[in-house]
C-alpha cells in the first residue's frame, strides 16, 4: 500500500487493479443515490488549489464529502493561498489544522511530490495535477472507464490498444495515462506534431506516431487532449486550422477506431480544435462518463490511502 | 615572524621544510633539516599547493548580505584552501563602474580571509544593452581584468565582438555565461528524457554549445581571447579542444558540482540541486572530466552561489539557482580527479591555482612553490575524510548540495602572504 498518490508510476499492477475495483464497489454502493458512506467520518480532507481548475476541485470534493470526511477548500480565488503564500507555509497551516489528507493542484512540477517529502506535513498527499508532469487520478478515472468499455469492468487492459494525441509535452494527463496503462498491459500510442512530444520520449514505454490515420486504424480507443492556443503563438504548430486538419479528430477519422471504440476527453474541450462537436457528442464519445467515473475513482484513493480498506466489504454490503 | 612548516610534501611529492618569512617562500630544506623558526607547524602526511584562486565567486554583496557577506563569503573561500577569489558583477548595485568594484575591493581588503578580486558587468546593468565602462574598470584600484554578465549571457552578437575588441586594450577577458536565452525560456533542467518525465522544463545542451561555438569564432575572428565559464556538455568540451587546436585563445572553466552530480537529483524535485547551467547527465561528467585532465579545461572554479533559505525550501520551479562550492570544491575534484588517477597534484595546482591566476591576470596568485614567491599556500591532508554539514559551513547560506555526504580530502592550513588564514582547519 502505498503511503501517497503523487505519480501513476507508483502504482504497480495491483495496486492500480485493487483501487479500479474499489471504485467499481463504491460505484455500486453509492449508485446514483449519492448516498453517503460513513467511512471518513472525522477526518479531514483539504483541497489545495492552487490552480483553478473547478471540475477538478469539485470531484474531489463530492468525493471526501460521499464518505463523510469534513472538506476544507483553499483555492487560489480565495484569500489563503493567494500570491504571495508559499506552498511550506500553507503546508504547515494545514498541519497545524489537523487535516489528515491534502489534495494538491499546483502549476509548479513537482509541487504535490514536494509537499509528501520536504517533512513541511505528516499528511497523505494526493497530486490532482503538478504543472506538466502528472495528474494521475484522471490516469485512473481514464483507465476505470476503459476497462468498463474495453475488458467488462475487470482486471486490466491486457492487449488493448490506446492512442494519446495532442499536446504531450506539456500534459500531465498524458504523462500519467502512459505509465498507468502500460502498468495495466495496454498498448499506448501516443501522436502528435514532433514539436509537441517531449526530447526523449523514445524512451517511454509507448510508441510514438506523427501519423494520426494510421495510429487511429484498429485502436480501441483514442484520448484527445486539450490544445491551448498559447502554443500556436508559441510556434509549436503554423496555426488551429492547420492543427485540426493534421491531428483534429472528426467523425471520419474515428471511423477509423474498431468497431466498438471509444473517443476519451479529460476536458474541457476545444471543439473544433482538437475535437469536433459531432464527435465530442456522438456515440463513440464516453466523456460525460470520465466525469461520474472522477468521483468514485477519487472516493477510492482517498478511501485507501486513508486507511478505510478493512470496512469496505460490509459498507458495500449495507 | 618565520614559521617553519615542516616535512610537508610539495605536490604531494618529496617531503621538504618551507620556512616562510616576511611574506614569502624564504627557504625549502630537505625534511628535517630547517632551522628552527619562530613557529613551528608539523606538517608531515600533508601536502602543500599554491593557494587555490576561484575565478566565479558570488559573494553577493552589495545588495544580499542575508545571503551571503564579502566577510563570511571569503571566510568559507579560505577555510576551502583559496587566497584569492573573483567577485562576480550580478549584485545589487551591479558591478559595472568604477564605484562599485573600488567598494567591493576594498571590503575585500577589510574582511581579509584572502583577496577580493571583482569582475567587471559587460553591459550596464547586465542589460545587455551597451557597454559598461570597462576602461575605468580597469584603471580603478581593483584593476579588473575579467569581465562579465555571468546569470546572464551576452547574447547578442555584436555586443559580445565589441566587448571581446574592447578589453585587449588592458589585456582584459571576457567570461561568457554560454545560455541561448530563447532556447532557455523558463528552463528548468537538462533538457533529456529525464525533463520529459519529471515535466519540467529543459535546459538543451545546444543551448551553451551554440554560444561557444559563436563566440570562439569571434574571438579568433578579431583575435582576442574569450573564457568560457561553467561548460556543462560533453559537445561543449568538443568545441571548446576544436578551437584550441585551431589556435583559438579561449580558456574555459567546469565547477565542482558538474564534475560529480548528476540530472538524477532532480528527481527529487529538491530546489537544493537546481543550478544554471543545470546537472547533466553521466556522460556528460565523464566528457568534463576527461576534458579537465587532458587540459581543454583550463580550471576548475566553483560558481559559489549562496542563496537565502526561503528561496530554496520551496517547490523547484519557485527555487533559486545556484550551489555553495567554495568549502567543497577541493575534495571534489579529489574524489574526482585525483584519487580515479586522472589528475597528479601538480595538475591540481595547475587547474585551481596558477591558470586561474593567469586567466584572471593576478600576479601574486598561483606562483610557483619556490623560494622568493609569495606565501600564499594551501595544505592539504590528502586522506582525511570529513562529512558536510551545512550549519557548519562559514557561508551565510546553506544551499550545499553535498549535505551528509562524505568527502575526500581536507583543508588543514590557509596562508594568505605568509598569514594563516586556516589552521587545523579552522579559521586563524
Ligand atoms: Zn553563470
Amino acid at each position: 500500500m502505498i503511503r501517497h498518490l503523487l505519480s501513476a508510476g507508483d502504482l504497480d499492477r495491483d495496486e492500480a487493479i485493487a483501487i479500479l475495483d474499489t471504485a467499481g464497489e463504491l460505484a455500486r454502493a453509492t449508485g446514483r443515490s449519492v448516498k453517503k458512506l460513513p467511512t471518513l467520518r472525522g477526518r479531514t480532507v483539504v483541497n489545495l488549489f492552487y490552480e483553478d481548475s473547478t471540475r477538478t476541485r469539485i470531484s474531489f470534493e463530492a468525493a471526501a464529502k460521499r464518505l463523510s470526511a469534513d472538506v476544507i477548500t483553499f483555492s487560489a480565488k480565495g484569500s489563503s493561498v493567494s500570491k504571495g503564500e508559499s506552498l511550506k507555509d500553507t503546508a504547515l497551516t494545514l498541519e497545524a489544522m489537523g487535516a489528515d489528507a491534502v489534495v494538491v493542484r499546483h502549476s509548479a512540477s513537482g509541487a504535490a511530490h514536494r509537499l509528501a517529502m520536504s517533512g513541511w506535513t505528516d499528511c497523505v498527499v494526493v497530486n490532482a495535477g503538478d504543472g506538466t508532469h502528472e495528474h494521475p487520478t484522471q490516469a485512473l478515472l481514464d483507465a476505470y472507464t476503459l476497462r468498463h468499455h474495453l475488458s467488462d469492468g475487470a482486471g486490466d487492459l491486457q492487449g488493448r490498444r490506446v492512442v494519446i494525441v495532442g499536446d504531450i509535452l506539456h500534459s500531465r494527463v498524458a504523462r500519467s495515462n502512459v505509465l498507468l496503462l502500460e502498468t495495466l498491459g495496454a498498448e499506448v500510442t501516443v501522436v502528435g506534431p514532433p514539436t509537441l512530444l517531449p526530447v526523449g520520449v523514445e524512451g517511454w514505454p509507448c510508441s510514438v506516431s506523427y501519423d494520426l490515420d494510421n495510429a487511429l486504424t484498429g485502436a480501441d480507443a483514442v484520448m484527445m487532449l486539450r490544445v491551448q492556443n498559447e502554443r500556436m503563438n508559441a510556434a509549436y504548430f503554423p496555426s488551429a486550422r492547420e492543427y485540426s486538419r493534421r491531428y483534429g479528430l472528426d467523425r471520419h477519422r474515428a471511423e477509423l477506431l474498431a468497431p466498438d471504440g471509444i473517443v476519451l476527453h479529460p476536458g474541457p474541450m476545444n471543439r473544433g480544435m482538437e475535437i469536433t462537436a459531432e464527435v465530442a457528442d456522438g456515440p463513440r464519445s464516453v466523456v460525460v462518463e470520465q466525469v461520474t467515473n472522477g468521483v468514485h475513482v477519487r472516493m477510492a484513493v482517498l478511501y485507501r490511502l486513508m486507511g478505510a480498506l478493512p470496512e469496505l466489504e460490509s459498507e458495500a454490503g449495507s | 615572524m618565520s614559521m617553519v612548516i615542516r616535512e610537508v610534501a610539495p605536490y604531494g611529492e618529496e617531503a621538504v621544510d618551507m620556512t616562510i618569512d616576511d611574506g614569502r617562500i624564504a627557504r625549502i630544506d630537505p625534511a628535517g633539516s630547517a632551522p628552527a623558526g619562530e613557529r613551528e607547524i608539523d606538517a608531515s602526511g600533508l601536502i602543500v599547493l599554491p593557494g587555490l584562486v576561484d575565478l566565479h565567486t558570488h559573494l553577493r554583496e552589495p545588495g544580499r548580505e542575508d545571503a551571503e557577506t564579502i566577510e563570511s563569503g571569503t571566510a568559507a573561500a579560505a577555510l576551502g584552501g583559496f587566497t584569492a577569489v573573483h567577485a562576480m558583477a550580478n549584485t545589487q548595485p551591479v558591478a559595472d563602474t568604477a564605484g562599485v568594484v573600488e567598494q567591493v575591493w576594498r571590503r575585500g581588503q577589510e574582511a581579509g580571509y584572502c583577496d577580493v578580486h571583482p569582475v567587471g558587468a559587460v553591459t550596464v546593468g547586465l542589460a545587455g544593452e551597451r557597454l559598461a565602462e570597462l576602461g575605468a574598470m580597469a584603471d580603478s584600484a581593483a584593476r579588473v581584468r575579467v569581465f562579465s554578465d555571468d546569470g546572464i549571457c551576452v547574447s547578442d552578437a555584436v555586443l559580445m565582438r565589441r566587448a571581446l575588441e574592447y578589453v585587449k586594450a588592458f589585456d582584459g577577458v571576457i567570461a561568457q555565461h554560454a545560455q541561448e536565452p530563447r532556447l532557455t525560456e523558463g528552463a528548468q533542467m537538462n533538457e533529456g528524457e529525464l525533463s520529459g518525465v519529471l515535466g519540467l522544463r529543459g535546459w538543451p545542451p545546444v543551448a551553451e554549445e551554440a554560444i561557444i561555438a559563436r563566440d570562439v569564432l569571434l574571438a579568433e575572428h578579431v583575435g582576442s581571447r574569450v573564457h568560457i565559464c561553467h561548460l556543462s556538455t560533453r559537445g561543449s568540451v568538443d568545441i571548446i579542444r576544436w578551437a584550441k587546436q585551431r589556435g583559438i585563445d579561449v580558456t574555459a572553466e567546469v565547477t565542482p558540482h558538474h564534475l560529480i552530480l548528476t540530472e538524477e537529483l532532480a528527481t527529487t524535485y529538491d530546489p537544493r540541486y537546481k543550478v544554471n547551467p543545470p546537472l547533466r547527465t553521466a556522460d556528460d561528467v565523464a566528457a568534463v572530466r576527461e576534458g579537465l585532465a587532458d587540459g581543454t579545461i583550463d580550471i576548475v572554479a566553483t560558481d559559489h552561489a549562496p542563496h537565502a533559505h526561503e528561496d530554496k525550501d520551496c517547490e523547484w520551479g519557485a527555487g533559486a539557482f545556484g550551489m555553495l562550492g567554495l568549502q567543497t570544491a577541493l575534495s571534489v575534484v579529489i574524489e574526482t580527479m585525483v584519487e580515479t588517477g586522472r589528475l597528479s597534484w601538480r595538475e591540481v595546482a595547475d587547474r585551481m591555482s596558477t591558470a586561474p591566476a593567469i586567466i584572471g591576470r593576478v600576479e601574486s596568485q598561483g606562483r610557483p612553490l619556490e623560494v622568493g614567491e609569495p606565501a600564499n599556500l594551501v595544505l592539504v591532508d590528502p586522506r582525511a575524510r570529513w562529512h558536510v554539514n551545512a550549519d557548519a559551513l562559514a557561508s551565510r547560506s546553506r544551499n550545499t548540495p553535498f549535505e551528509g555526504r562524505e568527502m575526500s580530502g581536507r583543508v588543514v592550513a590557509t596562508f594568505l602572504r605568509g598569514r594563516p588564514t586556516v589552521l587545523e582547519g579552522r579559521l586563524a
